[in-house]
């Protein structure tokens, strides 16, 4: 980099303790999660498996399943991106004022809501089952930290930084395009981090309502006591939960704005 | 209330390159609603094609809305402004201000882009391509003093706070328009680079001759800037708009007079330069001399001083006749001169000179360092009453001869009478 300072080339880095362990962790973190899983799924399918085992513990199965849950998830994280960060923008406009305390509240309360309620109230709502029924709730549940760091995120941006580009001869448009957004996207990929640890999380109760997910794994292993597809289905949605996470915090590196870093 | 203030143009600044055009408010108020007192009341004033304008006034006294009603950041509630003649109601807000530069006490760069685009930006949106945005951006740098390869990619929080200023009024700069509106652009940095970033200006505009309008609440940088200086008070009223050496001789009321504060003669000195007064001429010898030729030319009188030049012409000592009975050369007599001003230091350097020179006066010298005359205290005070009479003339006080004293012939009497 061009613009390392005398103190970096000294050894000193300006980086906060919190930033080298989030780099860190960034490294450490999938190689860990892999390990474990490999390690579950290898005791698995090593194992002595009956019947039912046998049936659950499958590559066809678990592919199924696992896929099902990322799908779940991917249409989740699409909904909340789509509904939270224009809401987020449109509440921030300073003639939305009023607006802004009544969809945070709404958001608050899908947030507060078990997400396993959310899916029964919009379930016996419907009267349907499968996918969408099981994503709607679930993108509910999962749309308040994206929704709030977009509002925050905008309205932390520099009054002075509004006021300049306005006064160059910016557009409102263009200063919401160039300045306010790019300036918010930071804490956006933040909550967006937060809402796809949410998203995989709550998946695991879409096979409730016939949506399908590695909660499949976990009801069987329980309800018939089968210790290994318990397992299994844990671990899995676990680690799946982990990556995301992991992906979220690398977006948060490299998406973010650069003179910000 | 209204009032029609045209202030008379400055003396000795018409040779200057104009690039600026004219700015006139008429009556314009800007009323907030739910007030029950303007924060504007109908001001009108005419800004003269490239000349600097300082609005200068206490905090909350409605300077910064005025200014900003020129390029609409706040609308006018009532009133007429015009730039170049245009009426910039009429005009579409964002493409007027992309022709008016504009510079904030905070700067405002976008920190997430670099300073080479933040420069750009204004050519951005006025749809200059990008080799032409790319060349212009190199030249604005250079011309604030920041070299292009070495600050163009860099992000705004590796600059200093000076170094972002520089780069704040090359951003106002980059799409060349008429008129620039800055906003206590020097207000947060330290004094000494503050001195810097005005004397910067200063150079800047003498090549550009834009028309600025500069927002202040310190009145010595007024005085420094401005070609001519607006005195606001409550309601934006006008105190008093005149030219900084008008404003220090006579200050129209007893508000301005405060806000002049004290050593109003003392900021006349830094407004007036040694090469705007006649010198004086002091008895002068070789260090070769004899001791004795010189006393003869010094003559009788008690206190005569005379200076003692090397073989080059420049000073070297200040000699008394009480000196030069005692000593046998002209080379160790007296004591030697340890300060000089030049023509185009400020009288306030020279009184400083003449303050520690115990000799009574100033040395002045050449480029070359040869001594081209002297600054006594009766010059400088002279200065200081003849500014002080021609004002009061122009006032109308059946006070005193016209403002013709030692000095006072040059330079800003050009002011009161043009």
């Amino acid at each position: 980099m061009p613009d390392t300072t005398t103190a970096e080339r000294a050894g000193f880095s300006a980086d906060s303790g919190s930033r080298r362990s989030e780099r860190l962790r960034l490294f450490t973190e999938p190689v860990v999660v892999l390990a474990i899983l490999g390690a579950v799924l290898v005791w698995a399918f090593t194992g002595d498996l009956d019947d039912i085992e046998a049936r659950e513990i499958n590559a066809a199965n678990i592919l199924t399943l696992t896929w099902q849950h990322v799908q779940i998830t991917l249409a989740v994280t699409a909904i909340v991106l789509l509904v939270a960060i224009p809401l987020g923008i449109l509440v921030t406009r300073p003639w939305a004022k009023g607006v802004a305390p009544i969809v945070l509240g709404i958001a608050n309360m899908g947030q507060a809501a078990p997400a396993l309620g959310l899916l029964v109230l919009f379930f016996l709502l419907t009267q349907q089952t499968g996918f969408w029924v099981a994503v709607i709730p679930i993108a509910f549940y999962a749309l308040l930290p994206v929704l709030r760091n977009t509002m925050v995120g905008l309205q932390q941006v520099d009054q002075s930084l509004l006021e300049a580009g306005r006064g160059i001869g910016m557009s409102r448009f263009t200063v919401l395009r160039r300045i306010e957004f790019p300036l918010a996207v930071p804490l956006m990929l933040a909550g967006l981090r937060t809402s796809l640890v949410l998203a995989v999380g709550s998946a695991t109760l879409a096979f409730f309502i016939g949506g399908g997910g590695l909660g499949e794994l976990i009801d069987v292993g329980y309800k018939l006591r089968r210790t290994s597809v318990l397992v299994v289905g844990a671990v899995l949605s676990a680690a799946l939960a982990l990556l995301v996470d992991w992906l979220g915090g690398l977006a948060e590196q490299l998406l973010g704005p650069k003179g910000l870093r | 209330m209204s009032e029609t203030n045209t202030a008379p143009k400055p003396g000795g600044e018409s040779d200057r390159a104009t690039s600026g055009v004219e700015i006139r408010l008429e009556n314009v108020t800007k009323q907030y609603g739910g007030q029950r007192h303007p924060a504007v009341d109908s001001v009108t004033m005419t800004i003269p094609a490239g000349e600097t304008v300082v609005f200068v006034g206490p905090s909350g006294c409605g300077k910064t809305t005025t200014m900003k009603m020129i390029n609409r950041l706040i609308e006018p509630t009532s009133g007429r402004i015009t730039v170049g003649g245009q009426d910039v109601l009429r005009l579409n807000p964002d493409e007027l201000r992309r022709g008016i530069g504009y510079a904030i006490q905070q700067v405002g760069l976008l920190p997430h882009l670099t300073v080479s685009q933040n420069v750009g930006l204004v050519p951005g949106l006025i749809g200059w391509d990008k080799s032409r945005i790319a060349e212009r951006t190199e030249e604005m740098l250079d011309l604030v003093g920041l070299d292009p390869a070495e600050y163009r990619d860099r992000f705004p929080k590796q600059l200093s706070g000076g170094q972002q200023q520089r780069v704040g009024v090359a951003r106002a700069l980059a799409a060349d328009p008429p008129v620039l509106l800055m906003d206590e652009p020097f207000g947060a940095v330290d004094p000494i680079t503050r001195g810097n970033l005005q004397d910067e200006l200063m150079r800047l505009q003498e090549e550009m001759g834009k028309t600025i309008v500069f927002v202040t609440h310190d009145f010595d940088e007024a005085v420094k800037l401005g070609d001519r200086i607006a005195v606001l008070g409550y309601q934006s009223k006008i105190l008093q708009y005149d030219t900084p050496e008008a404003i220090l001789a006579n200050p129209a009321d007893e508000t301005v007079a405060g806000f002049v504060g004290a050593g109003a003669a003392l900021k006349q000195l830094t407004l007036r330069r040694v090469r705007d007064i006649e010198l004086e001429q002091l008895p002068t010898a070789t260090a070769g001399e004899e001791p004795a030729a010189f006393a003869a030319r010094l003559g009788g009188r008690r206190g005569a001083v005379g200076l003692v030049l090397d073989e080059r012409g420049r000073p070297l000592r200040w000699v008394t006749r009480r000196d030069l009975d005692r000593s046998g050369s002209l080379a160790t007599a007296g004591r030697p001169v340890e300060d000089s001003v030049d023509r185009a230091s400020t009288l306030q350097d020279a009184l400083e000179a003449l303050l520690t020179a115990d000799a009574g006066y100033a040395v002045v010298t050449r480029s070359r360092g040869q001594y081209a005359g002297v600054v006594g205290l009766d010059s400088l005070m002279g200065t200081i009453r003849a500014l002080r009479e021609q004002y009061e003339d122009e006032d109308g006080t059946p006070d005193g001869r016209p403002g013709d004293g030692p000095g006072g012939s040059d330079g800003g009497s050009g002011a009161a009478h043009a």
